[in-house]
């Protein structure tokens, strides 16, 4: 890959430890990825914060790279959800929060804006920072989808490190999906599944994430029943994002079909497979909403089916700070307390340490993604239902 | 023995017996001994600590890269990595920060691992490009 002269320099260290370990992780990606050179992205979103997934090594790497002058981002960057909610802390440990709050400073002093979101295509207006066909870097797997096959953003599925890296530089290697061509879906899934909620559509994620392209087609979706701003339609997206991403190494996926030539069938079978494969039980001891956390659309989604009934068991629901803002204003958070349900901020269903085996030997939940992590890292057992028929089963 | 040519992304030179994976892997599903946890996986169980990891790419959680990182740092890495397939990015920047030698487009990959098994001794010179399956 070529480097300019100034890229060189950093490389070597000339601008400081933390910009040279920034471009050495720039080359690495950029040699992997086939890149001719770099370009100038005008925003990261980096991954990384919860101290269950990045533990003490994340610490000390953070903070010794905030030690070093040069560690300042040099773009918009806005940051992944913590491990908790400040506000709703009791059931954390002293030590978590003592880790979690050493990450969130190391962020805060690399000039991160400490959004704690995963969801920043709804928490912000990404058009204030990025314009529709400008190069991003994306870390979280279901922002980087969305932005990409929703916004029309190009970012390739970064990593935690990488956005990193694209945040102290302000560039990432222009490579794979941030080239117009390769934008282009090179396999095909056909959808004969009736798709009927978002589960579906997190089950046909988690199936087409595994084959494993950069770009995949979709045969056989309604447009508007992911492509438009109605509740439904939004959960639907949020969910086919969040288990593509969980499954594979898919960035990016169109509904543009008809000239893909290599193809595969999503059915009723496919679909019962990967149920069954990450729903072990049929039933739960707590409910959980929110992998990705749910926006404004999502809350008021619950609130309507809910229709002023209550959860008979505890019910968390993970949102970003700014869409509760918002929902408080309009008393949609008071509407979904009432109903039993406890919304937490700035953290979210993925590794969080509110679910532990001590404490819970199930969780239900609509979320794909959350089945999977709550399985592999929370070692619960979970029951997978649409939210439709979670409110239904669960609530009086 | 035998020598295949390869693309080096990591500097670096290994020598160890390999884990091979015909399958990705959600790197975030290691646990912290470096065994791989993901009940999805057929490799659920395995440890990559200390071996030459052999695999297409890594899947899924872009945070990854931070548990091959915190395995560097309690010496359970492994030791050298290859990737079958195209390499991924997240294994790129986990390779790059923790200093583990990285190769990928191996020259006639699947002679190579036909010719290999958890038992033989695998050197990868992330220098030259080369990985010698020496016993």
């Amino acid at each position: 890959m070529h480097l300019t002269k100034e890229e060189e320099e950093a490389l070597d260290g000339k601008y400081g430890r933390a910009l040279a370990l920034a471009y050495r992780v720039l080359v690495a990606i950029g040699e992997a990825t086939e890149a001719e050179r770099l370009v100038n992205v005008n925003w990261a979103h980096i991954s990384g914060v919860n101290y269950n997934t990045i533990g003490d090594a994340g610490i000390n790497f953070l903070e010794d790279l905030v030690k070093d002058e040069s560690a300042k981002v040099m773009i918009k960057a806005t940051l992944n959800p913590t491990g908790y909610d400040p506000n709703k802390s009791e059931e954390i440990d002293s030590e978590f929060l003592e880790k979690q709050s050493r990450i969130n400073k190391a962020y805060e002093k690399l000039g991160v804006t400490l959004s704690y979101t995963c969801i920043p295509y709804e928490a912000f207006d990404i058009n204030q920072f990025a314009k529709k066909g400008s190069y991003v870097s994306v870390a979280e797997s279901n922002a980087a989808i969305y932005v990409n096959s929703v916004v029309g953003l190009l970012t390739n599925k970064e990593s935690a490190i990488s956005a990193l890296a694209s945040a102290l530089t302000g560039k990432a290697p222009l490579s794979r999906l941030r080239i117009k061509e390769n934008r282009n879906a090179k396999l095909c899934v056909e959808v004969k599944y009736e798709m009927k909620d978002e589960l579906d559509y997190g089950l046909l994620g988690y199936f087409a994430g595994k084959l494993n392209e950069d770009c995949i087609a979709f045969e056989g979706i309604k447009q508007e029943s992911i492509f438009s701003n109605e509740p439904n339609s939004v959960a639907n997206v949020k969910a086919l994002c969040s288990a593509l991403g969980t499954s594979g190494s898919v960035g990016m996926f169109t509904l543009s079909y008809r000239k893909v030539k290599e193809r595969y069938e999503f059915n009723k079978i496919e679909a019962n497979k990967i149920k069954d494969e990450l729903s072990n039980a049929d039933r739960g001891d707590v409910i959980l909403f929110g992998s990705p956390q749910l926006g404004l659309n999502d809350l008021s989604r619950l609130s309507n089916m809910l229709m002023g009934r209550k959860f008979k068991k505890r019910c968390i629901a993970f949102c970003a700070r700014s869409v509760y803002m918002k929902a408080k204003k309009i008393g949609l958070v008071d509407k979904l307390e009432n109903s039993n349900v406890s919304i937490y901020c700035d953290c979210c269903s993925c590794l969080t340490p509110l679910i532990t085996k001590d404490k819970y030997d199930s969780v239900i939940t609509n979320s794909v993604k959350a089945a999977y992590y709550l399985r592999n890292w929370n070692k619960v057992d979970v029951c997978l239902a649409s939210m439709k028929n979670i409110v239904e089963n669960e609530s009086i | 023995m035998k020598v295949y040519k390869c693309r080096v992304i990591v500097r670096g030179f290994a020598e160890g017996n390999p884990l091979i994976s015909n399958k990705p892997i959600n790197l975030l599903t290691i646990d912290e001994n470096g065994f791989i946890n993901d009940f999805t996986s057929s490799l659920k169980g395995l440890s990559v600590s200390n071996k030459v990891l052999i695999f297409p790419n890594a899947i899924g959680s872009s945070v990854g890269a931070y548990r091959l990182y915190a395995l560097k740092t309690k010496n359970k890495a492994p030791k050298a990595i290859v990737c079958t397939k195209n390499t991924d990015i997240i294994t790129a920047s986990a390779a790059a920060l923790a200093d583990i030698p990285l190769v990928d487009k191996v020259e006639n990959y699947e002679d190579m691992l036909s010719m290999m098994n958890e038992n033989r001794v695998v050197k990868v010179d992330a220098y030259k490009g080369l990985i010698e399956i020496v016993s």
